[in-house]
């Protein structure tokens, strides 16, 4: 067990910058999901960490001690890899115990290990076997193994599962968790699956364009998006965005056609913001309800348990997750309605987080 | 399932094999059953039609010392120019791999020997190992009678192996370094979080995942060192001193084209080629077992 401590790391290859100063804390034990679109920095962050690139400028400690000049073998981490990595000319047992011949470590007490890590993994049947005739699941767990035997300090995943059909990353994401509350190792896992972040992290790191953009449990991030790139990122379907500008009473939306009434404003007149609220958070009505809007339904997708609508509001898109029973017709009209606790504001200048609604924003008097 | 072409009449078919068993037979079969049949005769130098002979020209060629001093010399030719050849091109492959910066560059140039027919680059060869002029004369100069490859055997030897290594670690360092690029970069990183250094990612990693490129080149190595070497012999040592670099291949044109012995010379190449069938079988059954295909 250890934490982890990156100060004000960065990264460039020759004159592009990837990573523009990171501080993060990962604390002993942690479950940390580092989440993110692909090209984010997030892969280059974690294989900074593991010490299979360089650091430009800043550092990072682990239990304390600056790793920055230290080998990857000095640092007391194991990596999984996203194509699994594994010596397709070694055996699934040479695979996993090949750490542990490098260190010297006695034949009959590899042995013992590797059965040990084996078993654990259920892969006891398969260690004879080479990769090639291994399935996709079999081979992440070999790659699983490859990491455990070692006994590491930290753990790191670089999107591990991405080369897994559906069902069976379902599955080897809760393994990850049942092994991650086992071994109780500090876990860094890179992913670009929303879902796979939720579900696995304590805590979420939120990265876009080589920045964090935010960090905070599941729960916070998707409740309480710093920003509207994570508020887009994180959920599916994505936050809906309206463009808005701050008039006298309240929030003019959609150029005009619809007016918020925000009573709290802490914003100059004339600013220009961005209104986002959850496809989740929307309810359906009847049209003409009082305080619905009315919107035109494009397309509904079917999820079984629930449906998507998709709909045009006064030109923009919208969307709509309901799990009423309920199928109305491409080209009707439906109202919606919302709560404005649910609603978000956004900085249209910084896709910074408004607090419109906190109460310590200080009220100040509207001009114009 | 296999996706096949199939053709309505088989006689389609053959018509689209037919330029290539043409050629084939054109420029092998046809004048390796001509050596066949030269090599069973005693054909008359000036002509006038061959005597059958049997196998009385391998009698005499197998039951000559020289011949068999050719064959000696040629399979320490063989094993250490290709040892040389393909040792040097491993290490290079093996640093250029590790850094990136300007690889390009070694590809274009180090293919460049290859492409030097082989009387030009023996012909440098010469004037860059003579013992009386440049480096070698320095040498001589410090150890007289160090370096004579007019008149010491194994200086000649060594003169033929480095002309001939020369030219193909070029031509070897390219698949080495296009198998080195091939294996994955993670299973590199993978092998370095798993403790193990630069040496030992070699050895445990790196090597076992390009031995199918280090058997093609072995083979490849191997019978060209019996066949390419012609033309660097005959400019650099022209068999001499004292038959010391008398390859069999070189043999077959002398005793053949300045001996007027063109049935004993036939005789030479069915031996020659049978050598280099028996060679590329042994390795194939030997050491293609321990080659790790992917």
């Amino acid at each position: 067990m250890a934490s982890i401590t990156i100060r004000g790391v960065k990264k460039n290859y020759a004159k592009t910058q990837v990573v523009h100063g990171v501080d993060l804390d990962f604390a002993s034990g942690e479950f940390v999901v580092i989440l993110g679109p692909s090209g984010c920095g997030k892969s280059t962050l974690l294989r900074m960490i593991a010490g299979l690139e360089e650091i430009s400028d800043g550092t990072i400690a682990i239990d304390g001690t600056v790793v920055n000049k230290l080998e990857p073998r000095e640092r007391g981490c194991a990596m999984v890899f996203q194509n699994y990595a594994l010596y397709p000319h070694m055996s699934v047992a040479q695979n996993i115990g090949y750490s542990l011949k490098v260190a010297g470590v006695p034949i009959a007490e590899r042995t013992q290990r590797i059965q040990a890590v084996a078993r654990v993994l259920e892969l006891e049947h398969l260690l004879d076997r080479k990769p090639m005739a291994l399935s996709g699941g079999q081979r992440q767990r070999v790659a699983m193994g490859r990491a455990m035997i070692r006994e590491p300090k930290v753990f790191l995943f670089d999107e591990p599962l991405s080369n897994l059909d559906a069902k069976l990353r379902v599955q080897m994401r809760s393994e990850i968790r049942k092994l991650h509350r086992r071994l109780n190792a500090t876990s860094v896992f890179v992913t670009h699956d929303q879902v796979e972040a939720m579900t696995l992290a304590d805590r979420l790191v939120v990265m876009n364009g080589g920045r964090v953009e935010q960090v905070g449990t599941p729960a916070e991030v998707y409740s309480r998006p710093a920003s509207r790139f994570v508020a887009t990122f994180v959920g599916a379907p994505a936050m809906n965005m309206l463009e808005g500008e701050v008039t006298l009473d309240g929030i003019s939306l959609l150029g005009g056609s619809r007016k918020l009434n925000v009573s709290r404003s802490g914003l100059a007149v004339g600013a220009k913001v961005e209104v986002g609220i959850r496809p989740e958070a929307v309810r359906m009505a009847a049209p003409g309800t009082p305080g619905a809007v009315a919107a035109t339904v494009d397309l509904i997708e079917e999820l079984g348990a629930g449906r998507v609508i998709y709909v045009d509001l006064d030109g923009a898109p919208f969307s709509v997750v309901t799990s009423e029973t309920v199928h109305p017709e491409p080209g009707s009209t439906i109202g919606l309605q919302f709560a404005e606790s649910d609603l978000h504001f956004f900085s249209s200048e910084t896709g910074g987080r408004l607090d419109v609604f906190k109460a310590s924003v200080p009220e100040r008097t509207l001009q114009g | 399932m296999e996706k096949r072409v199939t053709f309505g009449r088989w006689t389609i078919g053959i018509l689209f094999a037919v330029p290539q068993l043409l050629l084939i037979f054109t420029f092998f079969y046809w004048p390796a059953g001509q050596a066949v049949y030269w090599s069973l005769t005693l054909q008359q130098p000036w002509g006038g039609g061959n005597i059958w002979v049997g196998l009385d020209n391998f009698r005499s060629i197998l039951s000559n010392a020289d011949y068999w001093n050719s064959i000696t010399a040629s399979l320490v030719f063989a094993a250490t120019s290709t040892g040389l050849a393909m040792v040097i091109a491993l290490v290079l492959a093996a640093l250029t791999d590790r850094q990136l910066a300007g690889s390009w560059l070694y590809r274009v140039v180090l293919i460049w020997p290859y492409g030097i027919a082989a009387p030009a680059l023996a012909m440098a060869f010469r004037f860059i190992l003579a013992p009386e002029a440049g480096f070698m004369a320095v040498v001589n100069k410090v150890w007289p009678g160090f370096w004579d490859p007019g008149l010491d055997g194994a200086d000649a030897m060594a003169s033929v192996i480095i002309a001939f290594s020369w030219k193909y670690v070029g031509y070897n360092f390219i698949f080495f370094l296009a198998a080195f690029q091939a294996i994955p970069r993670s299973l590199i990183e993978a092998a370095a979080m798993d403790g193990s250094g630069v040496i030992r990612r070699f050895r445990d990693i790196q090597f076992p995942l390009i031995t199918p490129t280090i058997f093609f080149l072995l083979v490849i190595n191997i019978t060209e060192s019996f066949q390419d070497s012609f033309g660097i012999v005959d400019i650099m040592t022209a068999g001499g001193p004292a038959n010391a670099t008398n390859l069999m291949v070189y043999k077959i044109y002398s005793d053949g084209f300045k001996g007027l012995d063109y049935s004993g010379a036939a005789a030479q190449s069915i031996i020659l080629m049978l050598l280099i069938i028996a060679l590329t079988i042994v390795q194939f059954r030997f050491i293609e077992r321990r080659v790790h295909y992917r």
